[in-house]
């Protein structure tokens, strides 16, 4: 079988090919100090803060497209046959400055200016997308920018003046498109990637068999997708992650199907992937869709990836329990099923053997008298981590409750259904009553922690007047 | 001038072309240090083991407390309080406690997780209320702010109350970590880059720790990524460990922090909790005002005993209190020291004084906006400030007014109240709060300040100022003064960074103070020069002064004009100097602290907003729907960088009293270090609505730079208006018959709870 044990991958203008690289070199640290590019900044290095946001373009489904993302938890060999865009790139040879550039000067965007060269990337992205963006898109592709100086009303008004004019008329990246799709497209040779040096092993399948196979061999290894989390485990905890099998590039893995009734998403299909089936499918989590974390981060994280860790204050488990969601667990040629709700045995503990890994998650539709609401609660609206995450499903007939399912996160040590005031409800009338008794049996359903985010009693308390408010809705 | 000059960084801001110190090239073999900190927050080190530090991979040394050649101290008050690293007592989680220096930053990082320390535990305080309990030590002298007799007044008062508020402190988030790069030179020579608001200081600093004379280091900085009073002191000691290794290696040594690292070992904004007694008439005025302001200052003095100062001397912040005494109480805690903030104390002093109007207000059933009227400095009588300074430019009235009829707050509020009737899950509330803010440091010999300008022989301008370029377009505006002097563009000035042995003993880029100190003293360069290129022009074109202009890079003379690069070159071959150093001190201010009487301050600098909010009750989330801003710059320097002041400020003080929380585990140990964890505002977090106009009728009355007013802290104080307003909202689910107290930050949760509390309290 023929393997290539090289990364390809263009850097602005430039074709490189790179053997010689750790496994954990992020493409912050390559940029910055192997390509003296120290336009991309460092302040945070765990992907909340956006200053190193750079853009990367990649073929998908057959088109070139650009998205930002966090240079400092990308790691370098996670970029072959990727095209890396720095704000070096924006200037024109000629001197005369980007129009998303220009604007922010026009508007006194920066002031300090640590935050700029991200901040623009970030709206640089968005303008490319969506050209007439509103000032809530301009909010929303910001979400993963801090910028401590400005209260960002001048960067707010530098993006609109442009998206006013219908957005970016001349531009580098849209001019080139079809040539850097090319460039893109030869690169690719269909084959493995295997770097193996004394820094250690990245490995790219070629594809899903290919995984299985060499998850046989290296039944260790860490799955590397989106990195949003195990960019943290090598730049804050120093963690070994060497050998590292890249799976975000394996079409299988990529795939969002609809089978007869439910939505199939491959393991490896990151939130911005999967936003529009999603919130077409479930238009209840549209405002929560765009409260995972930032644009950046649903550009690299995957759905599968926030299974897999486990947290229990993950977004994804509580909505995927409420709906009653199942993984689809390959190892070898043998698929295991098994409901998300099961998947979470302990805190951070799932049912996960070893060599196995998720290649799927379905989702089953929502029926005609079902009723489904999400909402997360967090100490900052956006890009925060969930202090109490809510889902609810329930099906009345008649009168009747016939179904309910009450999953929360961050109310216990994993993601966990209030099972005592389930049953109060399941075959019973709403009435004030029940409703009264099943909240207060929460009590009895959760102990909730104190931590950073919260003390036990606010948790318990929001768990509460969140499913109090469902209900009587429901009743009214 | 031109009002809306960019800032001088812009266009390298955004190509990303603009330097930084960790985007310098570095000087061959560079090495890296790397700190380890403690994990105790108090105890005495019995053993510590870096031989798995020393074996690392890159490791070329360690640095302890035995290494230190000068003092091992960085305090800035000289207290030797504050050491580089503590010979055996640590006083805090996270107090760096080695370095280890390596060949890259990574192996520097990786091995100073690997070292071995056995501590003998001590009890910490780790808080303003275990500091109390166990005897309130503290870290500076308490101040005493006191006129009239307050006890005898509050005994005989109609109406009294009294109460207690704790407010948070504030992580500065600047996006640029602490850096410092040393480069060391022949004998005792060091360059020092520092990522510092006070070059100066690092100066001594370094100087001290190796033992050497202040004229061997110089300190550069050419810009800073945000500071906020973060780097007024607390780059003093990444600074002089780098330049310790340097000198061990005699080889170029960077240091870096961590994002985690930089929030767990720098000082902070400091919380207080503040106990209040107040004296009231029927009708809201005040008569008496008593309040101990305890602040947890950390394990050393720091900046603590000014900033503590600061905040009684805003704890009036617009009103008169004919009977007052304010007492500060800097303790000592087992915690980082906490240091310089935007305001620097003064915000929570302001947040007392508007608490207390609050409580009036609802005490007496009426809106708090009448009950601040009530209270407000008058022009001619009531209008002595606590600490005994006569207010002799008070403004706040007209403000005031302007402001509640131009975003009709009146009307709004009524309505709001009626939304609140029917309103089940969405409550909202409206609030305008003024602010006062005294300008000039209250260390009297700080308002100084130094320039140098040099004219080359092709006309363009270099110039030079003690002042640090830090976002707020510092150089922008001094570089404006100086060509308006000189009657040329502004392209012909050239800002180069600032550094120690271009102008020496610069005062900390603080208290607001940048361009009206730094601006003076570059005005005053330019008037030297100016004056010998005039006396040139007499003697060289037989004319009178009065005929001679510098305008349009032109310098007339009667009818005549001819280019200023061509009296440049004229003047050189003349042999008129043409170059000069400019200075200044701010005049008529002096302090007694041990009276606490004085006229600290120059001038003051105001402002008013009005913010409507809207809670859930489900949840406690809040969200700024609208804000009005009318503020007090003077006569502007430069109004695009001034609203960028006033909007930045504004976020920056509305995140301090809402999502910004600080919080530490039962060791000590700081638990929100990263921006996961802490949450400063983003952009959909700001205000939907947010209007801000300059009160452009104002002139400041003393002989400020041109007039203006200062700019830095002020706005950052107009958020409390979000609170407030928050306030007001909390205070509908008891039909605003309760204060709801609700302490700061006012974060979902303290919300929440202040909601559930006052409906407890009203059924009662």
């Amino acid at each position: 079988m023929p393997t290539r044990s090289e990364i390809r991958f263009l850097l602005n203008d430039k074709e490189v090919r790179l053997s010689d690289f750790s496994p954990s070199l992020t493409l912050l640290d390559y940029l910055r100090l192997e390509r003296g590019l120290c336009g991309t900044k460092e302040s945070c290095n765990e992907g909340d803060c956006g200053a190193c946001t750079i853009l990367v373009g990649k073929l998908y489904q057959g088109k070139l497209i650009y998205e930002s993302i966090n240079a400092c938890i990308r790691f370098i060999g996670s970029l072959d046959l990727c095209h890396i865009v720095t704000i070096e790139y924006l200037k024109s040879a000629s001197g005369k400055l980007h129009a998303v550039q220009q604007a922010i000067v026009d508007y006194h965007g920066s002031q300090c200016g640590f935050c700029t060269p991200g901040i623009i990337m970030s709206l640089y992205a968005l303008l490319l997308q969506k050209p007439n963006a509103n000032k809530q898109d301009i909010e929303m592709a910001l979400q993963g920018n801090l910028c401590r100086c400005t209260g960002y009303v001048p960067i707010i008004n530098a993006a609109l003046s442009i998206s006013k004019k219908g957005g970016l008329v001349s531009d580098i990246l849209l001019e080139q498109q079809k040539e850097i799709a090319q460039k893109l497209s030869n690169m690719s040779d269909g084959s493995r990637v295997e770097i193996i040096n004394a820094m250690g092993e990245f490995i790219i399948p070629k594809g899903i068999d290919d995984l299985v196979l060499l998850l046989e061999q290296k039944p260790k290894a860490t799955l590397l997708a989106g990195s949003s989390d195990i960019g943290l485990w090598v730049n804050k905890h120093f963690k070994n992650i060497s050998p590292v099998i890249f799976i975000a590039n394996i079409a299988t893995l990529k795939q969002i199907e609809r089978g007869e009734d439910n939505l199939i998403i491959g393991a490896a299909v990151t939130y911005s992937e999967a936003q529009e089936i999603i919130v077409n499918h479930y238009p209840q989590l549209k405002g929560f869709w765009t409260q995972i974390g930032g644009n950046q981060i649903r550009n690299m994280g995957t759905i599968g990836g926030n299974i897999a860790n486990g947290s229990p204050i993950g977004d994804m488990a509580p909505p995927l329990i409420a709906l009653g969601a199942v993984l689809n667990l390959r190892k070898g040629k043998t698929i295991r099923k098994i409901l998300v709700e099961d998947f979470y045995i302990a805190y951070n503990k799932q049912d996960l053997r070893q060599g196995e890994f998720i290649q799927s998650i379905e989702i089953p539709p929502i029926k005609a008298n079902e009723i489904f609401e999400v909402h997360k609660v967090s100490k900052r609206k956006e890009e925060d981590i969930s202090t109490v995450c809510a889902a609810f499903k329930i099906e009345i007939k008649g009168n009747l409750i016939t179904q309910i399912v009450l999953a929360y996160g961050g109310m216990a040590a994993k993601p966990t259904r209030a099972k005592r005031a389930e049953k109060l409800l399941l075959d019973n009338e709403l009435n004030e009553e029940i409703i009264e008794k099943s909240v207060q049996a929460l009590l009895q359903d959760f102990t909730p922690i104190n931590d950073v985010r919260a003390t036990a009693q606010y948790r318990m308390l929001v768990a509460q007047n969140l499913l109090r408010k469902f209900l009587v809705e429901q009743s009214s | 001038m031109n009002k809306q000059v960019k800032h001088d960084s812009a266009i390298k801001h955004v190509t990303g072309e603009a330097v930084y110190i960790d985007d310098m090239v570095e000087p061959k073999g560079t090495l890296h240090a790397y700190l380890g900190l403690s994990d105790i927050a108090h105890g005495e080190i019995i053993r510590l083991d870096l031989s798995e530090v020393k074996a690392a991979k890159g490791v070329i040394c360690v640095l302890t407390s035995k290494d230190i050649i000068g003092a091992n101290d960085v305090s800035p008050m000289g207290l030797f309080d504050d050491p580089i690293f503590p010979e055996k007592t640590v006083e805090f989680h996270g107090q760096p406690i080695f370095a280890v220096v390596a060949s890259t930053r990574a192996e520097a990082k990786k091995a100073a997780r690997l070292a071995k320390v056995a501590y003998k535990k001590l009890t910490p305080k780790l808080d303003i209320v275990d500091a109390l309990e166990e005897g309130g030590e503290q870290v500076a002298y308490s101040l005493l702010l006191e006129r009239n007799n307050v006890e005898s007044e509050i005994e005989k008062a109609a109406n009294r109350l009294d109460g207690s508020m704790v407010i948070g402190g504030q992580d500065h988030f600047y996006l640029e970590g602490h850096i410092t790069l040393a480069i060391p030179s022949e004998e005792d020579e060091m360059t020092i880059y520092s990522s510092t608001q006070h070059p100066s200081e690092v100066q001594h600093m370094v100087a001290h720790a190796l033992d050497v004379n202040n004229n061997n280091i110089v300190v550069k900085n050419r810009r800073v990524g945000g500071a906020f009073g973060g780097k007024e002191t607390q780059g003093n000691l990444f600074a002089v460990v780098a330049a310790l290794a340097a000198k061990k290696t005699n080889r170029a040594v960077k240091i870096r922090p961590d994002r985690e690292d930089d929030m767990i070992a720098t000082g902070k904004r400091h919380d207080f909790l503040i106990d209040y007694d107040v004296a009231f008439e029927d009708d809201g005025t005040i008569r008496a005002m008593d309040a101990n302001f305890a602040a947890r200052c950390g394990f050393s003095a720091d900046l603590s005993g000014p900033v503590t100062d600061r905040a009684l001397f805003h704890a009036d912040n617009c009103y008169y209190y004919p009977n007052v005494r304010l007492k500060s109480q800097p303790l000592k805690t087992n915690t980082v020291s906490n240091t310089a903030f935007r305001g620097f104390g003064g915000p929570q002093g302001m947040v007392l004084a508007e608490r207390v109007i609050e409580e009036i207000a609802y005490k007496l059933k009426k809106d708090p906006l009448e009950i601040r009227k009530k209270n407000f400095y008058g022009t001619n009588e009531r209008n002595i400030t606590p600490y005994h300074q006569i207010i002799k430019d008070n403004i706040i009235v007209r403000l005031v007014d302007e402001l509640e009829e131009s975003a009709n707050y009146q009307q709004r509020r009524k309505e709001i109240i009626a939304f609140n009737k029917t309103s089940k899950y969405i409550r909202k509330g409206i609030a305008l709060t003024p602010v006062k803010f005294g300008i000039s440091f209250t260390a009297t010999w700080y308002n100084q300040a130094g320039a140098l300008i040099h004219i080359y022989q092709d006309g363009t301008i270099l110039l030079n100022h003690g002042g640090i370029e830090m976002g707020q377009g510092l150089y922008t505006k001094v570089a404006q003064i100086v060509a308006d002097g000189f009657g040329v563009d502004l392209s012909e000035v050239k800002v180069s960074a600032t550094s120690t042995d271009k102008v020496p003993n610069t005062s900390p880029t603080a208290a607001s103070s940048g361009a009206d100190l730094n601006g003076m003293a570059a005005l005053n360069a330019v008037n030297k020069i100016k004056q010998r290129l005039v006396d040139f022009v007499i003697k060289t074109y037989d004319c009178d002064a009065g005929e001679i202009s510098f305008s349009n890079n032109q310098v007339n003379i009667g009818e005549k004009k001819i280019s200023f690069v061509k009296l440049i070159k004229q003047a050189y071959m003349a042999r008129v100097q043409l170059s000069d150093t400019g200075f200044y001190k701010t005049p008529d201010i002096h302090w007694d602290r041990e009276k606490g009487k004085g006229n600290p301050f120059f001038y003051y600098a105001y402002g008013a907003a009005i913010s409507q909010v809207s809670i859930d009750l489900l949840s406690g989330q809040s969200h700024v729907e609208r804000v009005d801003i009318l503020h007090d710059v003077g006569n502007s320097l430069n109004e695009a960088l001034d609203i960028g002041q006033i909007e930045g400020g504004f976020v920056q003080g509305m995140g301090w009293l809402t999502s910004e929380e600080l919080a530490w585990d039962e060791e000590g140990k700081l638990w929100t270090f990263s921006p996961s964890t802490y949450k400063i505002p983003l952009a959909s977090d700001i205000p939907k609505i947010f209007n801000i106009k300059l009160a452009n009728w104002s002139k400041n009355p003393a002989n400020s730079i041109k007039r203006s007013k200062a700019v830095g802290e002020p706005p950052l104080m107009l958020a409390i208006s979000v609170l407030e307003a928050i306030s007001m909202a909390v205070a509908s689910v008891a039909d605003y018959n309760i204060c709801p107290r609700l302490n700061t930050p006012a974060t979902p949760e303290n919300i929440l709870m202040s909601v559930e509390r006052i409906r407890d309290e009203m059924q009662d």
